[in-house]
């Protein structure tokens, strides 16, 4: 192909993919490969088609994604570790005509804040949670994390995680499924296009969910965390899919809306 | 006969080289330049941009969103 083609086919007419524009001009810290930054750009693609960009309050947690607030252009509160469902349902009840989403990994959702997204769901608070679960402590150096699966080997797991010592792993969406506040509950990924596009669809639906005041969303995305893992970023993917796609199988748990109160009187008549 | 012909501007300073692109795209238009970016990284870039059908492939896995595809038909 000559120069002359591909100038041909670069005019502003022809783009078919570029930058959203609700993600900021900074580098962002993660790893190269990391999950966070298509789930960043996932977030700010929908919040853009929806055109809610005003409208819309983020909850940072602490963990990879502490710094979430200098990527995506929309209004941001940081939470302290674990508790940003609490925070949401506090921004949630000011202001309800706002979006609210929290955005939390899986050290800080199902470990220290294991209460706070238990309690937010159970409430059926009209939120939306982004749940970034990579199976282990990116931030720290690569620690067990409640969600490491058995025989993984960790910076505290060195001979790889063990049920006597260190218990379970952690299903923590399917516990959240059950829960009569939820609407929709979903797990996906993000290292595939097709893998991609779904989460993308996911996080839009949740956010109309919203809208339409159905209940609590709740977005799993199995990610990787290849500077945790030790291996590099083409290589997680594939260990991502051959293992943890095993004990956290991907699709909808959930699809409807929050339990109807009026159900829950005849206990008490 | 007009053909579906795509592009590729890789935004060198921010890229990473991770090489998830690389992987992603159906007709192996990317890899590794050989180069570096200010900040140490060997970024990506066409190597084959005769083969470009802008899928968005390569766009839509890349983490740091460093890549805008362009589809014409010429």
């Amino acid at each position: 192909m000559t120069d002359q083609e591909l100038k041909e086919i670069m005019k502003p007419e022809n783009i078919v993919y570029k930058k959203s524009g609700l993600l900021r001009d900074n580098i962002m810290h993660y790893c190269p490969g990391c999950s966070h930054g298509v789930t960043h750009k996932l977030i700010a693609e929908v919040i853009e088609e929806l055109g809610i960009k005003e409208q819309t309050i983020g909850i940072s947690p602490v963990g990879c994604s502490v710094f979430a607030y200098n990527y995506i252009d929309v209004d941001w509160q940081e939470a302290a570790h674990g508790r940003a469902p609490a925070l949401a349902t506090a921004v949630k009840r000011l202001l309800p005509d706002k979006y609210v989403f929290t955005y939390q990994g899986d050290g800080d959702l199902a470990s220290i804040g294991a209460a706070e997204i238990l309690h937010a769901c159970n409430r059926g608070e009209n939120i939306v949670c982004i749940f970034v679960n990579n199976a282990i402590y990116g931030m720290t150096g690569g620690q067990m994390a409640p969600t490491t699966l058995v025989g993984m080997k960790t910076a505290t797991t060195p001979y790889g995680r063990n049920v006597d010592r260190n218990g379970y792993p952690m299903k923590i969406t399917e516990l959240i499924a059950q829960l009569p506040g939820t609407c929709y509950v979903t797990r996906q990924s993000v290292e595939t296009p097709a893998a991609v596009r779904k989460t993308k669809q996911a996080i839009k639906k949740a956010f109309l969910n919203q809208k339409e005041k159905k209940g609590t969303s709740f977005i799993e995305v199995v990610s990787t965390c290849n500077s945790g893992w030790k291996i590099d970023p083409i290589k997680a993917n594939k260990w991502m899919q051959d293992h943890l796609f095993k004990f956290y199988p991907l699709g909808d748990l959930k699809d409807s809306v929050k339990d109807d109160p009026e159900s829950y009187k005849q206990y008490i008549e | 006969m007009a053909e579906i012909k795509g592009a590729v501007v890789v935004d060198v300073e921010r890229c990473k080289g991770c090489g998830l692109c690389i992987v992603a795209c159906p007709k192996k238009v990317l890899d590794h330049s050989g180069d570096v970016n200010s900040r140490g990284y060997d970024y990506v870039k066409m190597v084959n941009p005769d083969a470009c059908i802008g899928c968005t492939s390569c766009a839509t896995v890349c983490p740091d969103s460093v890549i805008t595809v362009y589809r014409a038909k010429i």
